[in-house]
């Protein structure tokens, strides 16, 4: 106990940067950027329950008409909805199998071009994901995948492949090579290296690249919009009608997926923070309880 | 090779070189041979070679030209999983992820020993190292000491002939330390295994080693048992670096000694030769004893012992220590003494040229 105290204690105070009216001025910044950031997510989520029939602000009245709507209602919502879970699942699972072994190896070679092969890899981040969405569907035209979900699934992967690579180099990198060459100094081969301890300990980094990986697909609107094809992702779905209706089921929509989103979010944060009290055993979790 | 019976060397080190890209060399050449069942110890300060060796010999680096055999076998090229021997990393290297049962089971899972078996060899590794009771925590939740002695478990549970050690006390603390090395000497005592051991603290050294292998700049300056090396230095590094010394001229001795009787100098003036401090002893002006004067001009206290810095009649410096209270009349700075030392303490280190005679060294 008495330990712990004392780490409390050994951490330092926060101090304000400023004080005055320079703080109160950073403090006002940072409550209208705060605003700036949820006042969307907020207005939408009040719109959802809108008795209305029509998108406005504030709403005159409410209901769970557009949720009723969303769920049952019109049966192409929850298709869209389901199509776009399993492109995301989909997806998720290629940019792990494509990027975790990338990551791993750009992590640890000593490659001369290394940074030019970093930056190709992270390269789809800086590319706008209407040039992406053109190109995939140029090239997917051609050997017959355009409207095909793997022809989405592979344009997805384009655009999460990014952030698999950066996560799980993260991981990879600060993985201690020596447990490594421990391992092999016990007797294990190189491939019982790998599965006993590489890939347990980069567990954690994979997971994280897994969520977004999810996440980038299922936000996505502009890949969707040229690759989906006649049957559309929930974004897909969500644009036609906002062309095409504007009813307020597209607030219902979009408060289902910020719900997905936090789900997602909140499943990684649980299961990471498992696999690392695995690893760095009950004592930090304690410290963090204090 | 393989005809000859097998030899009293757990390892043999024949010419190894190691060079890394871009002409770095970290082990010029070395030869050695390690008898079975001893304490071997490879010191030096950092970059001296002594953790490239110890990493050639467990197979994580290549020698360049060279090799290397263990129990009369070439493992020159062989890769780190088939040399079955124990390690114990600087850091430990524990595996997170499993508790301290699955960290020592480990190396016992992958030679696909039966669960009874590998249950019978974890417990009596825990038990030589004394955590029995821990194997449910993680690494994480034990102590520095406690993390050392699960290292030692999982490097020793498979009976390895040979156990390599890479500076493993460095992150204890002083007292913990102290009780480690006594621990792992009478450990390695028991199991009667050959333990090769990297470290760059002197006292660690000739506190544990059967011999010490000194080395410095990819090269091994000396091998030889605790005490030779500490008494009889073979260069001006050995000496330097293990201890305290005066690298006195023959100069600087005779000038005492002719001094007081006027007998022709039995020192070559230019041989250079290390005098411990502890090997000079004080006695008062006036007596018959000693040579002098000379007159104390710095005093450092240790605790149990004084360093004195003092000026000869040539007005260079030397240093003594005695323990505290070792003289009756204490000495203070700026008194007059002389001083005496035993003649075969003072070890020749460089010799100025050929044909003069050498009284000293052997």
């Amino acid at each position: 106990m008495g330990r712990r105290v004392n780490a409390r204690h050994t951490l330092p105070e926060y101090r304000p940067l400023m004080s005055g009216l320079p703080g109160a001025v950073l403090n006002l910044l940072t409550a209208v950027a705060l605003v700036f950031l949820l006042g969307p997510v907020v207005i939408v989520l009040i719109i959802s329950f809108s008795a209305d029939s029509f998108l406005g602000f504030p709403p005159s009245g409410f209901s769970l008409r557009w949720y009723y709507n969303f769920f049952g209602g019109d049966p192409t919502w929850l298709k869209a909805f389901w199509k776009s879970m399993r492109i995301a699942s989909m997806t998720m699972a290629l940019a792990i199998l494509l990027g975790a072994p990338a990551a791993i190896v750009l992590a640890r070679l000593k490659l001369r071009h290394r940074p030019i092969i970093e930056a190709l890899v992270l390269a789809p981040l800086l590319v706008s994901p209407m040039i992406i969405a053109v190109a995939s569907y140029l090239q997917l035209a051609k050997v017959g995948l355009t409207g095909t979900s793997f022809g989405l699934v592979l344009g997805h992967c384009v655009l999460a492949l990014p952030f698999v690579v950066m996560n799980v180099m993260v991981s990879a990198r600060s993985l201690d090579f020596r447990l490594e060459q421990a391992a092999m100094n016990l007797g294990a081969r190189p491939l019982v290296v790998a599965w006993r301890v590489t890939l347990p300990l980069l567990i954690p980094g994979i997971l994280t690249a897994a969520l977004f990986a999810f996440l980038v697909s299922f936000d996505d609107v502009v890949l969707s919009m040229f690759l989906s094809g006649i049957e559309p992702t929930l974004q897909k779905r969500m644009w036609d009608d906002l062309r095409l209706e504007i009813s307020p089921t597209v607030a219902a929509a979009s408060s289902v997926l910020i719900l997905v989103t936090l789900v997602v979010f909140a499943i990684g944060a649980v299961v990471n923070r498992r696999m690392t009290q695995r690893i760095a055993g009950r004592r930090r979790v304690n410290m963090e309880r204090v | 090779m393989n005809a000859v019976p097998m030899s009293a060397s757990a390892i043999s080190l024949r010419a190894v070189r190691k060079v890394y890209p871009g002409g770095v060399a970290g082990v010029r050449d070395i030869t050695l041979d390690v008898t079975r069942g001893t304490f071997v110890t490879l010191l030096g300060p950092s970059g001296s070679g002594k953790t490239t060796t110890l990493m050639m010999l467990a197979g994580f680096e290549e020698p360049t030209s060279g090799q290397i055999l263990i129990d009369d076998a070439d493992v020159t090229r062989t890769p780190p999983y088939d040399r079955n021997l124990g390690m114990v990393f600087q850091n430990y290297a524990l595996f997170p992820h499993m508790t301290v049962e699955q960290n020592v089971e480990f190396p016992l899972r992958v030679r696909r020993l039966d669960a009874d078996s590998r249950r019978a060899a974890v417990a009596k590794a825990l038990a030589l190292v004394k955590l029995e009771g821990f194997g449910r925590r993680r690494p994480t939740e034990l102590s520095g000491g406690q993390q050392q002695r699960v290292a030692l478990a999982r490097a020793l549970v498979f009976n390895p002939p040979i156990l390599l050690m890479d500076e493993p006390m460095g992150a204890l603390d002083k007292k913990l330390r102290q009780h480690m090395q006594l621990e792992l000497k009478a450990i390695q005592r028991e199991l009667g295994i050959t333990v090769i051991y990297v470290t760059h603290d002197q006292e660690e050294a000739m506190s544990m080693s059967d011999r010490i292998v000194v080395m410095n700049n990819g090269l091994i300056e000396q091998v030889d048992s605790p005490e030779q090396i500490y008494h009889q230095p073979a260069s001006r590094f050995v000496a330097d670096f293990l201890g305290d010394t005066n690298f006195v001229t023959g100069a600087d001795l005779n000038s005492l000694l002719r001094a007081a009787d006027n007998s022709p100098a039995p020192y070559a003036a230019a041989d250079v030769h290390s005098l411990r401090p502890e090997s000079i002893e004080f006695h008062r002006d006036g007596t018959s004893k000693g040579y002098g004067p000379v007159t104390v001009e710095q005093m450092v206290f240790l605790g149990d012992s004084t360093r004195y810095k003092v000026r000869l009649p040539n007005g260079n410096e030397l240093w003594a220590r005695a323990q505290n209270g070792r003289y009756t009349t204490p000495i203070v700075v700026g008194d007059s003494l002389r001083i005496d030392w035993r003649r075969d303490h003072v070890v020749s280190i460089e010799r100025s040229g050929a044909g003069e005679t050498n009284l000293v060294n052997q």
